[in-house]
């Protein structure tokens, strides 16, 4: 059900006072946080924040311990991840995880919803119609790594590619979801500059071209602030700020979120 | 001379039911990546549905409904699926070892219900007067008709293997081995996908325990060994090529004639090497399938990824 009152949509996802722990470890404390439609939100804190573990949950990955995930207003809290890629919901991970004996293009054809082929028996009995629709799927999936810089290696098998290319094939296969609201985990980590500018033009421009809404997890702050409005700040499983990306930074509970991790290792003699 | 067209026909014979056993066994390892070490359990149940469906009457077992084996087999193959359906829809929503340890178990516990269940099974004296199909052909015509039909069974369920696995429900099947997450993540159910292939690699079992059983034309405890019908079909997979259905078929022939040449070479040794001969056999094979893995893990031919489609 909605939670807005009037014309106004409803934001693309709403997280609500989101719990979840591990044993005795809170990981998530009562998360709230809203991604407005059309937006790149940004989501930092320091490690252990729970940055990844909120995902997880929206995502479908961990069950919750309480509160509620909302996309576009309707109540998916605890929907399994392949209930959630049909509503056009999906996450990236933080660490690459291909299909290393796939082909990459296999790999961006698997994340396709809807198809036919993988319904038995229809791939004994109505082969021609299915090739057709191969077809079509690696006709976008081309597509897709044309965009992505990685067309040249569509026929290799996934674990040829290198780090910063596996990274990308986790944006590609989101893209061929045609999910329209995108989980990002760290999309610039472990990877050069060079790359990294691309992927940051890759998601700006899948913003305002095709309308995607992205939550983006990022460790890169110069990258955030450059992408990214709003930014939510999370420590100890908590949303301890929120805001344009100035404002954020300017909070004094993020800089002593940030202050305390970086202390740390100082502190031993 | 007829003699020896037997003799190659009836290795033949059991080298192509041992090609559906590792078809099958592919569709779920090579394919999916399920670890079945049960599948001595599958066999069982379609030579015993079929062996009791097609047996002349009896007072030593059920039976006496006298079906014909061509109406019989494919209940065989629907009695492997149903035992597959339960075992798969417990223990494939667990880790993947469990499904090792759920079907070794229900292979274990089947393995003593036929030698028990003497009303159903025969107990130890199992199933006899099983009829071979073409017998009525003569020797050696009916044997090698007989090897005609199982030639036909496994060309028939390479094409289905083949099908499936070049369709996207086999790239599904494939994605959700190499990674479970990022399938997940990928918007599949892997639970649903797994017992899918669970279930058609176990019909694939339970034909070929049905060609196994009307070409013994009889069917007992004995004649089923966890060795021979389950770890067998493993080393076989493994040496032909995991994920590749030629390789499947390849490894069954090979292997099978390795084993049955060493058979018959220590079948030549003098009294109590003989018998001392096949448990060396066995620590062979063992050696074999450890050297394979560490220094040819792809096996024979290996997985190939498929060709895009033009």
């Amino acid at each position: 059900m909605s939670t807005q009152t009037g014309a106004a949509p409803p934001p693309a996802l709403e997280v609500q006072g989101l719990t979840k722990r591990f044993g005795g470890f809170v990981a998530l404390d009562g998360v709230s946080l809203a991604v407005p439609e059309g937006s790149i939100t940004g989501l930092i804190g320091p490690n252990g924040a729970g940055k990844s573990t909120l995902f997880a949950t929206v995502a479908g990955f961990l069950p919750p311990g309480g509160g509620r995930v909302l996309l576009r207003g309707r109540d998916v809290t605890g929907a399994p991840p392949w209930r959630l890629h049909a509503a056009g919901l999906v996450r990236t991970f933080q660490i690459p995880r291909p299909f290393a004996r796939l082909t990459v293009a296999e790999n961006l054809a698997v994340a396709a919803p809807g198809q036919e082929g993988e319904r038995l028996p229809l791939p004994w009995f109505a082969r021609g119609r299915i090739r057709e629709q191969e077809r079509a799927l690696r006709r976008r999936a081309m597509q897709v790594l044309e965009r992505l810089d990685l067309a040249a290696h569509a026929d290799r098998p996934a674990s040829a590619l290198s780090g910063g290319q596996k990274k990308l094939l986790e944006i590609g296969r989101a893209l061929m979801s045609g999910a329209d609201l995108i989980l990002l985990d760290e999309p610039a980590a472990g990877v050069n500059r060079t790359l990294l500018r691309a992927i940051a033009e890759t998601i700006a421009r899948l913003n305002r071209e095709d309308g995607i809404t992205f939550l983006v997890i990022e460790h890169d702050l110069d990258l955030v602030a450059e992408l990214c409005e709003p930014v939510h700040c999370m420590a100890e499983g908590r949303v301890i700020a929120s805001g344009r990306m100035a404002e954020v930074r300017a909070d004094p509970a993020v800089a002593e979120a940030y202050l305390g991790m970086a202390l740390l290792p100082d502190a031993a003699p | 001379m007829e003699a020896a067209a037997l003799y190659v026909a009836t290795m033949l014979t059991l080298a192509g039911i041992y090609a559906a056993l590792a078809v099958g066994l592919n569709l779920q390892w090579g394919l999916t990546g399920l670890m079945n070490f049960g599948g001595l359990g599958f066999v069982a149940v379609g030579a015993y549905t079929s062996a009791i469906l097609t047996a002349g009457e009896s007072a030593q077992h059920l039976g006496g409904f006298g079906w014909p084996w061509w109406a019989a087999w494919p209940l065989a193959a629907a009695a492997g699926a149903l035992l597959a359906l339960p075992i798969g829809a417990i223990s494939l929503r667990l880790r993947a070892d469990y499904l090792a340890i759920a079907t070794l178990g229900v292979a274990e516990i089947l393995r003593l219900a036929v030698r028990n269940e003497d009303w159903l099974t025969g107990g130890p004296l199992g199933v006899p007067g099983i009829p071979r199909p073409f017998e009525a052909f003569g020797q050696p015509w009916g044997q090698l008709a007989y090897l005609a039909l199982v030639a036909a069974m496994v060309a028939a369920l390479f094409a289905l293997a083949q099908a499936t696995a070049h369709s996207p429900f086999g790239r599904t099947l494939r994605a959700i081995r190499d990674d479970e997450e990022a399938a997940k993540a990928a918007g599949k159910n892997p639970a649903a996908f797994r017992l899918q292939a669970f279930v058609l690699g176990a019909a694939c079992m339970g034909l070929a325990g049905a060609m196994l059983a009307h070409f013994f034309k009889f069917m007992g405890p004995d004649a089923l060994d966890p060795v021979t019908t389950t770890f067998l079909v493993w080393v076989m997979l493994i040496a032909g090529g995991s994920g590749n259905n030629f390789g499947a078929v390849l490894g069954a022939v090979a292997v099978w004639a390795v084993w049955a040449a060493t058979d018959w070479l220590a079948a030549q040794l003098p009294g109590e090497l003989a018998t001392r001969a096949a448990y060396v056999r066995l620590f062979l094979i063992g050696l074999a399938l450890q050297l394979i893995l560490l220094y040819r893990p792809q096996g024979l031919i290996g997985e190939r990824p498929p060709r895009p489609p033009a």
